[in-house]
């Protein structure tokens, strides 16, 4: 305990000098605005402004970049609530009932509940990143191929009760979800499978050139068509600030999604996408009347948003403890620490004290400082709610094209957005949702690869998912996904047999 | 007769307009390309040598990512664009020596059809396993390996990678073909598996790999380069570990647009060379266990030879093996 005050008043003492606060809150403030604009994510951001960071201190560049990434998972949430466009796949939770408020008058409210729970969660979350990331290390190093697909065929169970409709519905745009994640090269034969010979498909559909185009483009072409269900949200402004009775309804949503979000976050391969959908799974269950998601629950907003924020921060522990990147972002923040000289791996911590320190206290600095950014902001993101819709749209329109081109430097790519514009808005008028597609296509790569990767381990034998002795933790999270499915389809067979019993 | 002299006169204009535009090369920032994504071995190479390579030419080196398709995507877009010396691509063993026999429908001809700048670095290939895989040396692994051919699991990044390549020459040379291999998406989860004794050995570039062996997260049986490593002087080569004929490198190098002017082409290579003979430079090349290459290496003809020839080892290896 005193060693961690002493490892903690290090870092303080590295953050808190005049420069690093001042990188910290620049990254925070450039975090926010890419994450306020649709498309363009912290990935492409960091790329472009590492070689700005030549010239600074590694220490600096670190916590400067560092600031990009959460502050862009905070931003996120703003588009997702504002105007329906999820700008990372951690943020398509937020829309469902965020955007729903939004169309209340209740956009202010949203976007304070999800800054203030965004505070708390990663608030939390650098603590437990202090005193506890050199141990949880090893709930990373625990989870292998096999348990990995169990966590994710449990993901895939939650996705059903995402479902705001019909269930059939639902399972339907999951299984989508599933087919167009196998478009691309076989990653196990390198054979190219439903690309039909066109080379822009052989790595894949891109998520940000899915969602932009079934959210954002989809949304744009919907609001055309029905110019007065803009001006709804237009005329409706409402409170700024959530009051102390959504407070009260959200503090334990955030508390379970942050205990949720930052568990999910620890684990390799993007285990933090998880989180927001998970938290609203949980919190849709244990709400007493689960009709009112989808339709502007606070609570489907407050836990999903807690949840992101603490998997964007505990995600940095396999990065600082393991040198192993868990995602693409941290991926790149490997990149950055190399070329600033320090070579990423177990002995940063010791190696580099100050580095590894001055980090996890400036993450606790840029909270704040985010909140101190984020809430006055409020009051402009809602105002420009009252922008007149036909110049707004082009806006949105322009600023998704950059975000699309900026993921791959390919122009194809934001061709393909507009055609899943297209697909989204027939997807609209046909009463399907793409949320769960969504889910199913970010779930359905990691789930194919790790099916074929513990079946290869296990030469062939499925035994090896529910296999007591050798892998508890896989067969756990496999009952558990029965248990939700179970759960999410009950009411439903009740319904069908009090339907024949009226009869 | 009067055709023929308005040709000339164009002819001599044109010509004199390249010469003058190839005297103030570069009068804009440079754009190159590297294939993968930002943060990984290739890109960091290109960086540290592209900032350098930036003082020498009087304007900034962009580094630009262009991902897909195993790297192919950005060298055939480089190399299918002006030959104006503006882009140019930071190229690796496998897009320039093993795509070749990976992808029928290459877009870009790596020997004949690309201008070589040079080599920008070397990068060591270890064969590296779980911490309590039985095998003590690389003779114990060798025996092993052949002993427990369907027991043993080799992970890799991907079809097309370095990690894939260079294990499948080690496979092919030792008759191992039928071994289990386990694909990941990128080197980082592949070594996360490994660390966490989920797989049994692979093939990996020193820099993702040195901290992990240096931490007792991983054990290395050798090094698969004609020396040993400064970050890793305790491992042996595999000359010396009883495996002679398992020579391999991954390496970085610049390649350009075929028909770039031979003016260009010597400014970027003398660019090059300046970088590589910066003290500064080699020192953050070193650190992550690069080697520097040689001074033959780094001329357009050095590194020609050098595609050419891992070209001619992998070819048969990889067209034969099981994918």
């Amino acid at each position: 305990m005193s060693e961690m005050i002493a490892n903690l008043s290090l870092g303080f003492g590295v953050a808190l000098s005049f420069q690093n606060i001042a990188l910290c809150f620049v990254g925070c403030l450039v975090g926010t605005l890419i994450g306020v604009l649709p498309g363009v994510g912290p990935i492409a951001t960091i790329a472009i402004l590492l070689p700005i960071t030549f010239g600074l201190d590694p220490t600096g560049a670190l916590i400067m970049l560092a600031g990009i990434y959460y502050g862009a998972q905070y931003g996120g949430s703003t588009t997702a609530i504002l105007v329906n466009i999820p700008g990372e796949a951690t943020a398509v939770v937020t829309t469902l009932d965020g955007h729903q408020m939004a169309k209340q008058g209740r956009a202010g409210v949203a976007l304070g509940t999800a800054a203030l729970g965004s505070f708390f969660a990663g608030c939390v979350a650098t603590v437990v990143i202090a005193a506890l990331g050199a141990p949880l290390t090893k709930l990373a190093l625990l989870f292998g191929p096999a348990e990995y697909f169990s966590l994710m065929v449990m993901g895939l169970c939650f996705a059903v009760v995402l479902a705001r409709g019909s269930i059939l519905k639902a399972f339907c745009m999951i299984m989508l979800g599933l087919l167009l994640s196998t478009v691309g090269t076989d990653l196990e034969t390198g054979q190219e499978r439903m690309t039909f010979g066109f080379p822009p498909l052989a790595d894949g559909i891109d998520f940000a050139v899915m969602a932009m185009g079934v959210f954002g483009f989809a949304e744009v072409l919907r609001n055309l068509e029905s110019p007065e269900s803009r001006d709804v949200v237009r005329t409706k402004i409402g409170r700024l600030l959530p009051n102390w009775a959504d407070i009260k309804q959200s503090i334990k949503p955030v508390l379970r999604g942050t205990v949720i979000g930052g568990t999910l976050g620890i684990l390799p391969g993007n285990g933090a996408v998880l989180g927001p959908f998970a938290s609203y799974t949980v919190e849709k269950k244990l709400a007493k009347d689960p009709s009112r998601f989808g339709k502007g629950a606070i609570e489907g907003v407050a836990g999903p948003e807690s949840a992101n924020n603490a998997g964007a921060q505990t995600a940095f522990i396999p990065l600082l403890t393991l040198g192993i990147p868990p995602n693409a972002v941290m991926a790149l923040m490997v990149g950055a620490m190399t070329i600033h000289g320090i070579i990423p791996g177990p002995q940063v911590m010791t190696r580099n004290p100050d580095l590894f320190w001055g980090m996890i206290a400036s993450m606790w600095l840029g909270n704040l400082m985010l909140l101190i950014i984020n809430l006055p902001l409020i009051g402009l993101w809602v105002k420009l709610l009252q922008v007149p819709y036909r110049l707004m749209f082009p806006a949105i329109l322009i600023f998704c094209c950059i975000g699309i081109y900026s993921v791959n430097n390919q122009p194809v790519d934001v061709a393909f957005t507009a055609l899943f514009g297209l697909f989204g808005y027939i997807l609209i008028k046909l009463g399907f949702e793409p949320a769960p597609m969504l889910l199913g296509f970010v779930l359905g790569r990691l789930m194919e690869e790790k099916l074929r990767q513990a079946l290869i381990i296990s030469r062939g034998s499925f035994y090896t998912f529910i296999d007591y002795e050798a892998r508890p933790i896989s067969l756990v999270l496999l009952i558990v996904a029965v248990a939700v499915l179970v759960i999410a389809l009950l009411p439903s067979i009740a319904k069908k047999r009090d339907e024949v019993f009226t009869e | 007769m009067k055709k023929l002299t308005l040709g000339l006169a164009a002819a001599i204009t044109l010509a004199l307009s390249g010469a003058a535009q190839a005297q103030a090369y570069p009068t804009r920032p440079v754009t190159m390309i590297v294939p993968f994504a930002a943060g990984g071995p290739t890109d960091i190479i290109a960086r540290i040598v592209g900032e350098h390579m930036s003082k020498t030419l009087g304007q900034q080196i962009v580094v630009e990512n262009v991902a897909g398709a195993g790297g192919t995507t950005g060298i055939a877009r480089a190399m299918t664009s002006a030959p104006d010396g503006y882009t140019i691509a930071m190229g690796h063993l496998g897009t320039l020596s093993a795509a070749p026999s990976l992808y029928p429908g290459l877009k870009y001809d790596p020997i004949a059809g690309v201008q070589h700048i040079g080599l920008a670095g070397g990068t060591p290939i270890l064969i590296v396993a779980r911490t309590d895989f039985p095998p003590k040396d690389l003779k114990e692994f060798v025996a092993y390996a052949k002993a427990n051919v369907d027991k043993v699991n080799q992970a890799h990044s991907g079809v097309g990678s370095v990690a894939w390549t260079t294990c499948t020459l080690l496979k092919g040379q030792l008759g191992l073909e039928k071994m289990n291999a386990v694909a990941y998406r990128g080197s980082a989860p592949a070594l996360n598996d490994l660390v966490a004794k989920q797989v049994d050995f692979m093939c990996d570039q020193i820099p993702s790999v040195f901290p992990q062996v240096q931490a007792n997260t991983i054990k290395a049986y050798a090094i698969a380069s004609a020396e040993r490593s400064p970050a890793l002087p305790d491992v042996p080569t595999t000359k010396e570990a009883g495996l002679p004929e398992f020579q391999i490198e991954a390496w970085n190098g610049i390649v350009a647009p075929k028909g770039l002017p031979a003016d260009v082409t010597a400014k970027l290579v003398d660019a090059l060379d300046k970088a590589l003979k910066d003290p500064a430079t080699q020192k953050r090349l070193l650190d992550i266990g690069t080697v520097i290459p040689s001074a033959t290496d780094r001329t357009p003809a050095g590194f020609a030879a050098l595609i050419k020839r891992d070209a001619d080892t992998l070819g048969p290896i990889l067209a034969a093996a099981p994918k």
